[in-house]
């Protein structure tokens, strides 16, 4: 178990920069969880760590040991693939214990430990078989045991549950959970599932084109988004953002299409007068008979639990959601109540998040 | 694998193979029939009519001393170049897969020898081992015996062994580079986070998975040594000195064309086919094993 | 990867530059023999350092080798067969994948025979058909009794002949009859997915037109491949040409061929000693179109060859 420091870490693949002077600090034993969309550079972000990329700048330090020039091998990292990189001319058993015959153990020794990982997992009736001849989830068992047996400092798991079916991949979440509650190892998780990241993480990292937007907890990252794009890419559906203007004269939001709902200028003491971007979740506004944002729905989906009221607000879409059982007629105009502490603001230029009350 | 969607004129189906079925009835069955039954008769082939004889002619080249030692020699032949191409194309394909800087312009340069044309490549070498001006010349101007390819067996031997393998190394060097290119990264990287150094990856990661690429490519190289070597000994050595390179199937064409021995060169182009069609045969085995592993 | 390994580095470095040594050191000397006198050649010493005789070496071999000719014959030889390969292995395989016909497994395997027997080991009766196309009709005519028949009823004697030799399509026919690429495409075709040839065919397109204007576009990287490795193995053809051209005055023969006539063997002239030079300039000359072919179409090259192969 060891602490991971990254200090302003860059990559450059000839003159692209794909990772831009990356800041973190994971605590022994934690669990987080990189999130973002593809190409923002997660994977490269995660073989930095593990050494499979050399780093174009800055310091990567595992424990109190800086690892810049160590080879993988070195790092006491053991990482899980996305396509698994199981060797396909070895057994189940020779795959995780290959470590293990590295290392120079001896025969005993390592069956040893091969089966006690292989019962932790459930490995044990297919010890004798070659990955062609496992399931999508053996294979995958197969890649975290051999992960698992060399006792690392560290787990990568670079998007490994993308390869499996819907169930499975609730399954093998729950497991992993599990797991590192076991075994309490530090471990980074790459993912663009966001679901994913909510269940498995302390901490959320969310990455958007090589720079961090935010990191922490998942309900930070839910109800404290640090940015627009943190808020549009984290929940489901996103946050609703429409652009507004501040009016602190009459204490009123005005919003694109000439309509206004009342500020609550305590709650909201920074605030500046003028463009900004109001933000609220789906499930935060509440539909009134009178005196809230008009929207006008135009289309409406059922998700079982509740229902999704798509609608405008003069150009802009916005999301509203109402009980599963509730209906609404589609096309009539509803007027929407947005509470003063579900409101988030933001920079209409820059996209930060503005603070509430200090 | 079959098409769900195709045409319904069957018959224009049958106009777009027949030209193929044309050209490989008239030049490949054919021939190939014309010397099965030359094998089994005797008589040459423009002349009056043919006499069955049924194994007669087998028995003869089988009794003939300078036949087996022609098989004896195109082993040889064979197991050498097969030997020191192959060996010689691995070595350097693991090491360009390693990717160094500037690997791709050692891999360009390894490609060459395949492109460059046999005879020439074996007129080339014959000047390169020439006593009178090659690499060996101020040698053999102090030892005349130590090298004289024109009148000594093994010499000449040697050369035709050394050229035919410069250039054949290239091709093993091509399809050992794919195969290990083809091994995913991220098996090679999992391995070398499990703890395996670089050589210990090449033993035991890298080769085992081209095992299947090491047999097609020993296959492959066996027969293509009974095919392509005719234009290197015909340039280098005539077969000679003696009949000391005289491989099969220069000894087919000087048997058929200069001593215009018939059934005696289909019997040896059947018994050559033969030995072709078994290798080819545990070649499509190991293919299947290939497709195995991916 | 971050690897500190400086001395297998240096080791995999020396592995390679010796590997450049091997190929580049024949090269070089043959480039080094080019450019020296007779005189200067048959010191029995090892040359290496260039002299100033590479013009005139490569007129003399160009006259000596009538190389013009020659390699006007090789050049057409190559395209004709790295063409003809080309056509004929994506009708077939086009007629083969996209219709159904009585006999079309017996077709399919008919063709794919060929893959097991090069033209070498059938050398004697092939050369025999290239002397009369004809003879294997002739014969099955013969042997049916239709020739007797024939005779009988219109007093005909049929005598049918059609010599090859000594002309370009004796020299491409026989090398074009295997299932080479036939087998490439194939394979091709069959990973076009089924939806393709739907869409096409309600959009009104018939087998011609789906040929030519949707399966010919997708395999053009294949066709440049195939055409590539056809045209090297066609330029490289050394027995079938040297049967097939025996009129020399005349027709000629192939710039491969003729370059042993430039450095004459035992059999040929007795012992003497060859022009090395003029043998050296005529090597150069005839190592160089497949050269720059390979230089400029690598990626093809290699990617064919290894197609092909499999
Ligand atoms: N070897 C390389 N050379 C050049 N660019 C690269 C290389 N590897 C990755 N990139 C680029 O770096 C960026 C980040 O890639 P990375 O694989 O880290 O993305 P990712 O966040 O893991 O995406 P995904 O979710 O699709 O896996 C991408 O734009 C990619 O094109
Ligand atoms: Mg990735």
């Amino acid at each position: 178990m060891a602490a991971v420091t990254l200090k302003s870490v860059k990559k450059n693949y000839g003159t692209t920069t794909v990772v831009h002077g990356v800041d973190l600090h994971i605590e022994a034993g934690e669990f987080v969880v990189i999130l973002g969309p593809s190409g923002c550079g997660k994977s490269t972000l995660l073989r930095m760590i593990a050494g499979l990329e050399a780093i174009t700048d800055g310091e990567i330090s595992i424990g109190d040991k800086i690892v810049n020039e160590l080879e993988p091998r070195e790092r006491g990292c053991a990482m899980v693939f996305q396509n698994y990189a199981l060797y396909p001319h070895m057994t189940v058993s020779e795959n995780i214990g290959y470590a293990l015959k590295v290392a120079g153990l001896a025969k005993a020794d390592r069956m040893a430990r091969i089966s006690a990982v292989a019962n932790m997992l459930g490995l044990a009736d297919f010890l004798d078989r070659k990955p062609m001849q496992l399931s999508g989830g053996q294979r995958q068992r197969v890649a975290m045991g051999r992960a698992m047996i060399r006792e690392p400092d560290v787990f990568l798991y670079d998007e490994p549950l993308s390869n499996l079916d819907a169930r499975l991949r609730v399954a093998m979440r729950i497991e992993i959970r599990k797991l590192h509650q076991r075994l309490g190892t530090t471990s980074l998780f790459v993912t663009h599932d966001q679901v994913e990241a909510m269940t498995l993480a302390d901490r959320i990292v969310v990455m958007n084109k090589g720079q961090i937007e935010q990191v922490g907890s998942p309900d930070d990252v839910y109800h404290r988004p640090a940015s627009t794009y943190v808020a549009g890419f984290v929940g489901s559906p996103g946050l609703n953002l429409l652009s507004v203007i501040i009016d602190r004269a009459s204490q009123q939001i005005r919003f694109k299409d000439g309509q206004a709902i009342a500020l609550d200028s305590t709650h909201w003491p920074h605030l500046p007068e003028g463009p900004v971007t109001l933000g609220f979740r789906a499930e935060q506004a509440a539909i009134v008979s009178e005196g809230g944002l008009t929207i006008s729905p135009h289309f409406s989906e059922a998700l079982g639990p509740s229902r999704l009221l798509h609608g405008t607000v003069g150009a802009e879409q916005a999301v509203i959601s109402i009980g599963g059982t509730q209906h609404y007629a589609d096309d009539a105009p509803l007027q929407a109540e947005i509470p003063s502490n579900a409101m988030h603001f933001f920079d209409p230029v820059n996209g930060r998040r503005i603070l509430p009350l200090p | 694998m079959e098409k769900r969607a195709t045409f319904s004129m069957g018959w224009l189906g049958f106009a777009f193979i027949l030209p193929q079925i044309l050209l490989v009835f008239t030049f490949f069955y054919w021939p190939t029939g014309a010397a099965m039954y030359w094998a089994f008769t005797l008589e040459r082939p423009w002349g009056g009519g043919n006499e069955w004889v049924g194994f007669d002619n087998f028995r003869q080249i089988f009794a003939d001393r300078a036949y087996w030692g022609s098989i004896i020699r195109s082993l040889m032949f064979a197991a050498s170049t097969a030997i020191l191409s192959m060996a010689f194309g691995l070595l350097l394909a693991v090491a360009c897969d390693r990717g160094l800087k500037g690997y791709q312009a050692f891999r360009t340069i390894f490609v060459w020898p395949y492109a460059v044309v046999a005879p020439a490549a074996a007129l080339a070498f014959r000047f390169i081992f020439a006593p009178e001006a090659g690499i060996f010349a101020s040698l053999v101007k102090a030892y005349p015996e130590f090298w004289n390819p024109a009148q000594n067996g093994y010499h000449a031997m040697a050369m035709i062994i050394i050229c035919y393998s410069w250039k054949y190394a290239a091709y093993c060097f091509i399809f050992f580079l794919a195969a290990l290119q083809a091994i995913p990264r991220s098996v090679i990287e999992a391995s070398a986070l499990d703890g395996a150094g670089v050589l210990r990856r090449v033993f035991d990661i890298q080769l085992p998975l081209i095992t299947p690429t090491f047999f097609f490519m020993l296959v492959i190289s066996i027969t293509d040594s009974f095919q392509d070597s005719f234009g290197i000994v015909d340039v280098m050595t005539d077969g000679g000195p003696g009949k000391a390179t005289e491989l099969l199937v220069y000894k087919i064409y000087f048997d058929g064309f200069r001593g215009l021995d018939y059934s005696g060169a289909a019997a040896q182009s059947i018994v050559l086919m033969l030995i072709m069609m078994v290798l080819t045969f545990f070649q499509f085995r190991y293919i299947e094993r290939r497709v195995h592993y991916s | 990867m971050i690897e500190r390994t400086p001395l297998l580095n240096l080791a995999t470095y020396a592995v390679m530059f010796i590997g450049a040594l091997v190929v580049f050191v024949p090269l070089w000397l043959v480039f080094v023999g080019a450019t020296l006198t007779v005189r200067e050649i048959n010191t029995p010493e090892l040359h290496y350092i260039t002299g100033s005789h590479l013009f005139e070496n490569l007129q003399a071999a160009w006259a000596r080798g009538n190389l013009g000719g020659r390699l006007l014959n090789s050049l057409i030889m190559s395209l004709g067969v790295a063409t003809g390969k080309v056509v004929m292995s994506a009708l077939t395989a086009f007629g083969l994948v996209y219709f159904r016909f009585p006999g079309r497994m017996l077709a399919f395997w008919l063709i794919f025979i060929t893959l097991m027997l090069p033209l070498e080991v059938r050398i004697v009766p092939t050369y025999a058909v290239a002397a009369n196309a004809l003879w294997p009709f002739q014969s099955m005519l013969d042997v049916s009794g239709l020739t007797g028949l024939i005779q009988m009823l219109s007093g005909i004697q049929i005598g049918l002949e059609w010599n090859l030799l000594n002309s370009y399509t004796g020299l491409v026919l026989p090398l074009i009859a295997t299932a080479t690429g036939t087998f490439l495409y194939r394979q091709f075709f069959l990973t076009v997915p089924d939806e393709l040839l739907e869409a096409a065919r309600m959009d009104g397109a018939g087998p011609f037109r789906f040929l030519v204007e949707f399966l010919m576009p997708l395999s053009r990287t294949n066709m440049a491949a195939l055409f590539t490795i056809m045209f090297l193995y066609a330029w490289n053809q050394y027995l079938w040409p040297l049967l097939a051209t025996p009129d020399r005055a005349g027709f000629g023969t192939t710039a491969v061929v003729e370059l042993k006539l430039l450095a004459p063997t035992v059999s040929t002239n007795g012992g003497g000693t060859p022009d090395w030079n003029v043998a050296m300039a005529g090597c150069l000359i005839v190592m160089l179109p497949p050269l720059l072919l390979v230089a400029f179409m690598q990626r093809y090259f290699v990617r064919g060859l290894i197609a092909t192969e499999k």
